[in-house]
């Protein structure tokens, strides 16, 4: 049944090519856990040890006549155990290639699930041959719907695979969800069918309220972390006060993250759960909380690595209001064991010198809810030599930026977001600051830019600068825009990119594009997993140079493109080795698309109206979604939803 | 570039038209030809390129080759479109109500593309400029003739999460902040503007303000001093003692100097300084900007200010 995939040909897919890896995740957030690349936490040895039976079927030393283990038992058991040590899930989607046993023996001991895309398989076949899982990672919609393109009522809900896992794996410690619809009813599954529950990671998903996080908070005895990040949470008529069902005696929480779950709760109970929790390392509370509250859970955590500071504010009208210097000897106390610092979600600037004394230490800071000036900010930054980190708004000004790459020359990260998210804002940050921290921040391997203003020439000079660069995603908010200096299309900037930072695997490109910027990213994006693009190209060529040229794409999202249905069929020798494609607002029409359809049986050819109604309109495609999947067309799509 | 939109601005002072270019094959061009279309020329920067082919267009000649937009209305006869070095036929077409969408012929190539994306403009058919701002930006991709309505905003563009959408309306302090600062500028635009002053290679801007002064000389000594330490401190400050030596920046305003001073107007168009009587400069100018002379044509200079006092 599995059939090692060659590179260039179409597989027919196996439950290894689902679930083969992409790196950079596009998690909005640290925690890295969502990636396939990463070793994921607890199923490497040490962390949840399985240990191999080597006396056969009868148990015993020895004694009671007991039988040696027949010699290919031996050689399975060995191998089992061998495999323990395999982690990354693209190294044990290798080894299940190589032959029936080898399958056996891996699905056996794979302790960590990976699934990208929630429909490319059934949950009944993966309980089927995975034995031993305790960890699930889920992906669901497309990221697209994080902008409002997909819309409501899509899928991607988590119940048929809770129904699936509960009775399946009873150990089941650990489950991370992106993007998906998880009902208050759901969460209380969790406790139910998984008595050794221990994580549970909400990135972006939605449909569940505090009644749930109750449930979760008071079931789950053996909890470690709840990490809810970017997830929607919808004003409730009831809210529940979750906090105070966590068990009363010590827990073993070690992450509690909820910034995004803005609704008042009860402090005193908080504050009551982070005494009892000794192994507390992160805390990321929601923006109810005040500068004065803030200290005192910093006074009951002394060992934070990783700190959401809520508001940042002072409780309005009150009396006792803590002074700066205050604070400061509160961070003081934490300095040495922080490390990330964000929050800041309602600031007053005037609090800022308090964390200077953890600046030096900080590898990670988020500033990208704090609207602060450039004067504001530049002092916080020249404290800051270590990090490696950086979210900031574009407040922050070339000015800004330019204190970034004169101080912090071990910067790995940075993401300038909109204050002002429309295409005619003024926008702070331009080219300047791009050029401005290709100088000064050499080793920079992710970058996220939105601005309304660049240069061919500055990201020219960050491809030759920052030769380490991973990712990197530049948007030019307001569409079309040419170079601002010449007026040139900024192919060559983007072409200088592709050509020049050969680890490249993301890349999100913007401004006026031609075919041309396109046959650059095909002939030397020969890594890129992940290309996003938009109001980009003039002709189907664009499409066809990044299928033929990016052997290694997994996800393409495209919007607003003049690309039409002979685009989309150049790409079909390669649908197969790819995760997903997404198409909106562009020229398909649905002939085109049910050819792909017709044409390739494993994939899912998916296509959506915005105005169902529209007559004279029957032939045109606004949005496609096609994925590669074992499954089939799934049963649960909405009536816009047309699969073909 | 800026030649062009100073070209452009010189000659037609109140029509242009935004560009939304979306490239289309030779046979979508001939469905179109019944339709009505406002045709567009435009010349391509580095000066004093003229046509060298006549077209069957009928209307509206180039006004000798290094010129300004001219809009008229014609029937395009797609066969004729002679492709000449330098030029590009751009056809405008109506699409709905009050959609323009602009379209290239296939035929030229990103060699000779050397033009602005987007050229701030309103036509006098349309009314505001918003409004065909918005029109042309709401113009569709697809080849379907549904539209989206005009004036629709851009779903999900740009691309940022829920939570980071209404930053800058929806906390506390970012609101008062923005009321302050929507008080202050409400009066600035009354009474003072200052308007920035950015020089070209540098990166450090000032602020000066116009109603400081009351003629154009003026001004210019003002900007002289602010950005001569400043130029003097870039030119290289590793071989040159300290304090360079500094050079007056002179011959801003007839060209005849290294840099010259120009201004972009609240339509985003730039334009000359000096052309205009001080006190509609004083009510026009956003910004200013000192850009190196030898950016902009020379010959182009001499003949726009030739113009412009023929005009006057």
């Amino acid at each position: 049944m599995s059939t090692p995939p060659s590179s260039s040909s179409a597989p027919i897919p196996t439950l290894a090519s689902p679930g083969m890896r992409d790196a950079a995740d596009d998690s909005d957030s640290p925690p890295s856990h969502m990636s396939e690349d990463s070793d994921g936490s607890g199923a490497g040895p040490g962390g949840d040890t399985w240990t191999p039976d080597l006396r056969g079927t009868n148990g015993g030393n020895g004694g009671n006549g007991g039988r040696w283990a027949p010699p290919d038992q031996v050689l399975e058991n060995v191998l089992e155990s061998v495999l323990e040590f395999l982690t990354a899930a693209r190294d044990r989607n290798a080894a299940s290639l190589v032959c029936r046993s080898w399958y056996a023996a891996e699905a056996q001991t794979r302790r960590e699930l990976f699934i990208g895309n929630c429909y490319a398989v059934s949950p009944a076949r993966a309980v089927q041959r995975f034995a031993g899982l305790r960890a699930v990672v889920l992906k669901g919609k497309p990221r697209f719907a994080d902008f409002s393109l997909v819309p409501n009522g899509w899928g991607a809900r988590v119940s048929p695979w809770v129904d699936a896992l509960g009775p399946a794996y009873p150990r089941l410690q650990r489950i991370c969800l992106k993007r998906m619809t998880v009902s208050d009813d759901e969460l209380a599954l969790i406790p139910r069918s998984f008595p050794l529950f221990r994580e549970l990671s909400l990135v972006c998903c939605d449909g569940f309220t505090t009644r749930g996080l109750a449930v979760i908070a008071e079931g789950c005895r053996h909890l470690r972390v709840l990490d809810l990040t970017e997830d929607y949470f919808h004003e409730e008529t009831e809210v529940v006060d979750w906090i105070s069902k966590f068990p009363e005696c010590n827990t073993s929480l070690e992450s509690l993250v909820f910034d995004c779950v803005s609704v008042p709760f009860n402090f005193e109970a908080l504050e009551a759960l982070v005494a009892r929790s000794p192994a507390l390392r992160r805390l990321r509370v929601n923006d109810h909380v005040s500068i004065e509250q803030l200290r005192r859970l910093m006074a009951r955590a002394p060992h934070l690595t990783h700190l959401g500071t809520g508001s940042f504010r002072s409780e309005p009208g009150s009396s006792g209001a803590s002074s700066v210097s205050d604070l400061a000897t509160s961070f003081a106390a934490a300095a040495k064991s922080l490390v990330c610092l964000s929050g800041f979600l309602d600031v007053n600037a005037e609090y800022l010198p308090a964390i200077y004394p953890v600046c030096a230490n900080l590898t990670s800071l988020n500033f990208s809810f704090a609207s602060l000036t450039s004067e504001e900010l530049i002092p916080v930054i020249n404290h800051c030599v270590n990090l490696r980190v950086f979210w900031v708004l574009d407040t922050v000004g070339d000015e800004g930026l330019r204190a970034v790459a004169e101080t912090c020359s071990d910067l790995r990260e940075l993401r300038v977001f909109p204050l002002d998210a429309t295409e005619d804002s003024e926008g702070s940050v331009s080219d300047v600051g791009l050029q401005a921290i290709s100088e000064g921040c050499r080793k920079l391997e992710s970058i996220l830019y939105f601005c309304q203003r660049m240069t061919n020439v500055a990201v020219i000079a960050m491809s030759e600068n920052c030769p380490d660069l991973v990712v990197f995603r530049l948007c030019i908010m307001g569409r079309h825009r040419p170079d601002r200096v010449t007026g040139e299309p900024m192919d060559e900037g983007f072409g200088a990119i592709v050509k020049n930072c050969k680890k490249l695997t993301r890349l999100s490109v913007s401004g006026l594009l031609t075919d041309k910027a396109f046959a650059y990213i095909g002939k030397y994006g020969k890594l890129i997993k992940t290309l996003s693009v938009a109001f980009a190209g003039n002709s189907d060529m664009s499409l066809q140079h990044v299928f033929e040229g990016c052997t290694k794409l997994q996800k393409l999202e495209v919007r607003d493109s003049p690309f039409g249905d002979k685009g989309l069929l150049s790409g079909m020798n390669y649908f197969y080795n790819m995760r997903f494609f997404w198409m909106n607002s562009c020229r398909l029409t649905v002939k085109g698309c049910g050819d792909v359809a017709q044409q390739m049986p494993n994939l899912v050819v998916e296509v959506m109206k915005d105005h169902p109604d529209d007559e004279g309109e029957v032939d045109t495609v606004d949005k496609l979604y096609l994925y590669r999947s074992l499954a089939g067309p799934r049963t649960d799509a909405p009536e816009f939803v047309n699969i073909l | 570039m800026e030649d062009a939109e100073i070209r452009k601005r010189r000659g037609v002072c109140s029509t242009a038209l935004l560009l939304n270019w979306v490239g289309r094959t030779a046979e979508q061009d001939q469905e179109e030809e019944e339709e009505k279309t406002l045709e567009l020329s435009l010349g391509l920067p580095g000066g004093g390129r003229r046509r060298t082919a006549c077209r069957e267009k009928g209307k509206h000649p180039a006004v000798d080759g290094s010129v300004d937009l001219s809009l008229g209305y014609s029937k395009v006869v797609p066969n004729s479109q002679v492709h000449t070095s330098g030029w590009l036929d751009l056809r405008v077409s109506r699409k709905g109500l009050d959609g323009l969408v602009l379209q290239l012929p296939d035929c030229f190539s990103s060699d000779n593309l050397n033009l602005f994306g987007s050229l701030m403009a309103h036509s006098k058919a349309n009314g505001s400029p918003e409004a065909v701002t918005r029109n042309a930006l709401a113009a569709p991709n697809n080849n379907s003739s549904r539209t989206r309505s005009p004036g629709a905003p851009v779903v999900g563009w740009p691309p940022v999460r829920a939570s980071r959408r209404n930053l800058a309306s929806s906390s506390r302090a970012a609101l008062e902040q923005q009321n302050v600062k929507k008080a202050v500028k409400a009066e600035e635009t009354k009474r003072a503007p200052f308007v920035k002053v950015n020089m070209d290679g540098i990166p450090i801007g000032r602020k000066i303000d116009l109603n400081a002064f009351n003629t154009y000389e003026k001004l210019s000594v003002a900007v002289d001093k602010l950005f001569r330490h400043l130029l003097a401190a870039q030119r290289d400050p590793r071989t040159e003692e300290c304090p360079p030596e500094e050079v007056a920046i002179s011959g801003l305003l007839d060209g005849t100097g290294e840099y010259t001073l120009v201004y972009e107007d609240y339509e985003g168009d730039r334009v000359l300084v000096g052309d205009v009587p001080w006190g509609m400069f004083v009510s026009s100018a956003k910004r200013l900007r000192v850009l190196k002379t030898s950016d902009l044509s020379s010959s182009l200079i001499t003949s726009n200010r030739k113009r412009t006092a023929a005009d006057c």
